[in-house]
């Protein structure tokens, strides 16, 4: 998108604002380099998530969004101009912390009331008393007061308005901590792994709400987290990063289906992907005992590496596909899903496959198994881990989808 | 300034020195007038008492010149810093020992059972809260040679009265002991935290190990798991011990002829009843020497060692 | 060491500490028999815990008129609250600073807080003495109060309060528009409630007992703390006006006395706290 195409988008949405611009964005911390010139684009409205291990900068790129750090070099961009030089309550925007972060000696209402009472009211009007000198302090705080409530409302923590922190539960702190970032109506709403504080079960339910609420706020979410399934279910678009740049920023379902980085690949997906050596062999790739039918263009004797979701690679006899052979060492039924480990000898970790349990339910650990690689699902990467593009790769693509 | 607050984010772990501004506005806002505070009454005046030391300076003089170590020279050479000296290391001897002692067993005492544990601690506790100058008096009434509650008990239990106060070979002993009744209470409380932070199960432990008698568990636990607290107590006891100075001044203004003169006497005397600045100051210096040496022994030696709180 | 003792040891107990409480509240006792008793009755050979004839009036009267004693308590009060106040004005920003801020010289100024623990008040005594004579404010309120306005150890108590309070709550502040300031008073400040009351009781305890630096600082009367009034009321006296001397006694240590029997556990917790980190 370029500038001008940045104002037509926003004129298209004439009422929608947080369009975000992230450009050459670096960070370091002493000899550590954090951010290593990060570029990023969002819509106003998009929910983006930043998808990655601990460590690898996500964090840190929120927060200085946000402008709780202040950047190396690059620069920020809401909505066409520079928040470079904005405090972070200038910034427009709002933020939920992972820990919560709601202040433990006020209640619930005042908690949720602290954005607008520091935006709407001055220092002198804040101080105990003034309300009852100022027309305008009282009409603001009436305002407030009604906004807490709508907000509370929209959220059902209205019976918890006068608790304190201390006497809720996590997902009623979660839901305050959305409401304190919500009753600022801000033009983005950073999110810092709001969930994983919460158990198993609450957090797919707050999955949903969190969706839920974006659709009916329609405001732009950038979310953080290390958890694959937040970033899956939720988002619009995905950015993997690691090591302090994004390996791929696209739909949830492209990152799954077309990893552009193995290390994209190995880390989206569970269980995690079948990954064998291998080497470019006359047109094809030979791995673990096999000749894989993949154009590649490389020379001969090439290292490359390539890899097969579980839920792809097959035991069935009745699918076409090169075989690898190996030996059944180790199976988990969950139920609904089989997955069957296979150690063959290309590879260190033996590979996994998800099975009906039909098709493979008597075969015993120990036993002799054949591995088929469908070769329309595989893909291949250079010895960095970057995606090879594979030749004739199109008529394949439109086979398969 | 507030618009540059942003940029001064909390701290996040392995955060480098890199980036920062040799001028922080935040900062300086905010530690600044402590830090200005600082430097005027406590680090400054460090530095002037040692340079002053080795000055003539008189309160209220023109002038002043630089005579080197001549004060400390003079001091040595003078009985009555002998005899501050040594008197001062006397009570410390004394008062840390017996009251560092009484308090631990008060505390184990009060602690060893549930009845009556709070009006126990409150009594030994009020000491320490009642302001000494006052209390000074009450034990100097109470030790007056003739119709003191002391004497008056003595007496009537069969032994002969003293004066306590006017008895130069006595006299320090009685400070000694107003210095213990008033600081038993600390040292006790110190004790308590001690004892409550010692893990319930390792008493469990040692029962189950067949430390059957309150002595064999005293030895086998609580000893050991006080004793960082017990050297800590003995420090800052220490410490405080060497400060004595209001009973001295308000009961014996350290007589009768020198016998209860202490360190903190003499440097008060010498420096704001005859104003002789510098020479006061050259007392405060070795004041200065035993408490920070004391201090020293308490951070580089104790802290590694101690882990309550 | 929650079990109970036998009945045997338990009396032992029992034996042991009220003799031992009886010598801690001989002077308490002694002091508040003595204010209510005619001079005659306290000058003579035999100790009655019971007053022969009640004096307490004529005492607390003349204790409160020959010496201008309330005005004495009120000064005390005015000084150590003004103490108290500075001191967490000039504390908690730098506390807050030390323990959650990034700047330049940090390491600097906290290494300067820790020598500056080790000082005692009495080793500063002198200089601070030429200063406050030098710019005239000897015997002021401000002569009292200045050289408390920075407890280090207020400094260093606070911070390692602050150090356990989560970054993220600092965070969302800034973003709900808190200046470095406001964050300090309104979010530090109240979730450190505790701490600073344990440091408010060390403090007051301290400086309303404190005889060593008012003595050398005032010496007009209008200006005396209750120990110095006391002090000053003994040498007038010459020492042996006994009942008003002891009436003016326990006048002059009744508001902590008192503090104390109300809020004992605040008050032991208090001084615990800070003789430990101290």
């Amino acid at each position: 998108m370029s500038e001008t195409d940045q104002q037509s988008s926003c004129a298209g949405h004439a009422s929608r604002r947080g369009a975000v611009e992230i450009r050459g964005l670096t960070k370091s911390f002493g000899a550590v380099s954090v951010l290593k010139g990060v570029d990023l684009r969002i819509a106003p409205g998009e929910f983006v998530t930043i998808l990655g291990p601990s460590g690898c900068g996500k964090s840190t790129l929120m927060r200085i969004v946000a402008g709780l750090e202040r950047q190396d070099g690059g620069e920020i961009l809401i909505d066409g101009g520079s928040v470079d030089e904005m405090r972070p309550s200038a910034r427009d925007i709002a933020m939920v912390f992972q820990s919560y972060a709601l202040y433990p000696h006020l209640t619930v209402r005042e908690n949720i009331a602290v954005p607008l009472r520091m935006r709407e009211l001055s220092a002198v009007q804040r101080l105990p008393g003034a309300r009852l000198l100022s027309a305008s302090a009282r009409r603001a705080v009436r305002e407030a007061d009604r906004a807490v409530r709508d907000v509370a409302a929209l959220l059902k923590i209205e019976p918890l308005l006068d608790r304190k922190p201390g006497q809720l539960s996590g997902g009623q702190k979660q839901r305050v901590a959305l409401g304190r970032a919500m009753v600022r109506k801000p033009r983005v709403f950073l999110m810092d792994e709001p969930l994983s504080n919460l158990d198993a079960e609450l957090r797919v339910h707050m999955r949903a709400e969190i969706a839920q609420l974006h659709r009916s706020l329609g405001v732009t979410f950038i979310y953080v987290t290390h958890d694959q399934a937040e970033a899956m279910t939720m988002s619009d678009r995905v950015v993997v990063m690691m090591n302090g740049m994004p390996l791929q920023i696209a739909p949830p379902e492209e990152i799954y289906d077309d990893p552009a980085d193995l290390a994209v690949a190995r880390f989206v997906g569970s269980p995690r992907i079948n990954v064998l050596d291998g080497r470019v062999q006359g047109g094809g790739i030979a791995a673990a005992g096999v000749v894989l039918p993949l154009a590649t263009g490389l020379a001969d004797g090439t290292s490359v590496q390539v890899a097969i979701r579980p839920n792809r690679a097959t035991l069935d006899p009745a699918v076409a596909a090169p075989r690898v052979s190996g030996r059944l060492v180790h199976r988990e039924n969950l139920g609904s899903d089989l997955f069957l480990y296979v150690a063959t000898e290309g590879s260190a970790e033996p590979l996994i496959v998800r099975q009906d349990p039909g098709i493979a339910g008597r075969l015993a650990v120990g036993e002799a198994a054949e591995v088929g690689l469908p070769v329309e699902h595989v893909y291949v990467f250079d010895a960095e881990g970057r995606r090879i593009a594979l030749l004739a790769s199109d008529a394949r693509r439109r086979a398969h989808g | 300034m507030a618009d540059q607050a942003y940029s001064r984010p909390a701290v996040r772990g392995g955060a480098g020195r890199g980036g920062l501004r040799w001028f922080d506005p935040v900062a300086a806002a905010l530690a600044g007038p402590a830090l200005i505070l600082m430097l005027i009454f406590l680090i400054g005046p460090m530095v002037v008492v040692i340079l002053l030391s080795l000055t003539d300076y008189q309160l209220g003089a023109a002038s002043l010149s630089f005579v080197g170590l001549h004060n400390y020279a003079e001091m040595f050479g003078d009985r009555t810093f002998q005899k501050s000296l040594a008197n001062t290391l006397i009570y410390v001897g004394v008062v840390v020992p017996c009251s560092v002692l009484l308090g631990l067993g008060a505390a184990l005492l009060i602690e060893a059972d549930r009845r009556m544990r709070g009006f126990y601690r409150a009594v030994y506790f009020l000491p320490v809260m009642a302001t000494l100058i006052a209390m000074a008096i009450v034990w100097e009434f109470m030790l007056h040679p003739q119709f003191g509650v002391v004497n008056l008990t003595l007496e009537a239990i069969g032994i002969p009265g003293q004066s306590w106060l006017q008895n130069p070979s006595l006299v320090l002993f009685t400070l000694c002991g107003i210095g213990i009744w008033q600081s038993i209470g600390f040292n006790m409380v110190l004790f308590m935290a001690g004892l409550t932070a010692i893990p319930s199960d390792l008493y469990e432990a040692a029962s189950v190990d067949g430390a059957n008698r309150a002595l064999d568990r005293f030895r086998l636990v609580t000893w050991p798991m006080l004793g960082p607290v017990t050297l800590f107590v003995i420090v800052i006891t220490s410490i405080r011990s060497f400060q004595v100075f209001d009973t001295v001044q308000v009961i014996t203004k350290g007589g009768p002829n020198k016998a209860s003169e202490v360190l903190l006497h003499t440097m008060y005397t010498e420096g704001f009843s005859f104003f002789r600045t510098g020479y006061a100051a050259a007392l405060t210096v070795i004041f200065l020497l035993f408490v920070l040496a004391l201090s020293a022994l308490k951070v580089f030696v104790l802290d590694k060692r101690t882990h309550y709180a | 060491m929650n079990q109970e003792l036998g009945p045997i040891a338990s009396i032992l107990r029992h034996v042991v500490l009220l003799f031992g409480a009886l010598i801690m509240l001989s002077p308490f006792i002694v002091m508040i028999v003595t204010s209510l008793k005619p001079q005659s009755e306290i000058l003579s050979a035999d100790f009655t815990l019971w007053p022969k004839t009640w004096y307490a009036v004529e005492n607390y009267r003349a204790a409160l008129t020959s010496t201008p004693l309330l005005l004495y308590m009120l000064n005390g009060v005015i000084v150590t609250v003004a103490i108290f106040v500075l001191q967490v004005l000039v504390a908690l920003p730098a506390a807050y600073a030390l323990a959650k801020l990034r700047f330049r010289f940090r390491g600097l100024m906290f290494g300067a807080v820790l020598l500056c623990l080790l000082i005692p008040m009495h080793a500063t005594a002198i200089p601070v003495y030429v200063l406050l004579f030098k710019l005239g404010l000897l015997n002021t309120y401000a002569s009292l109060i200045l050289p408390f306005a920075i407890s280090v150890f207020g400094i260093f108590l606070m911070r390692q309060f602050f150090l356990t309070v989560p970054d993220d709550i600092i965070d969302a502040a800034r973003i709900d528009g808190m200046s470095e300031f406001g964050i300090v008073w309104r979010v530090m400040l109240p979730t450190a409630v505790p701490a600073v009351i344990a440091f408010g009781i060390f403090s007051v305890v301290a400086h309303w007992n404190d005889y060593f630096w008012p003595l050398i600082a005032v010496g007009d009367r209008n200006l005396f703390t209750p120990p110095l009034g006391i002090a000053y009321f003994k040498l007038d006296e010459a020492g042996t006006n006994y009942g008003p001397l002891m009436a003016a006694a326990t006048i002059a240590i009744t508001p902590l006395v008192i503090g104390f029997l109300l809020a004992q556990r605040r008050f032991i917790e208090g001084i615990t706290f800070t003789g430990m980190k101290s």
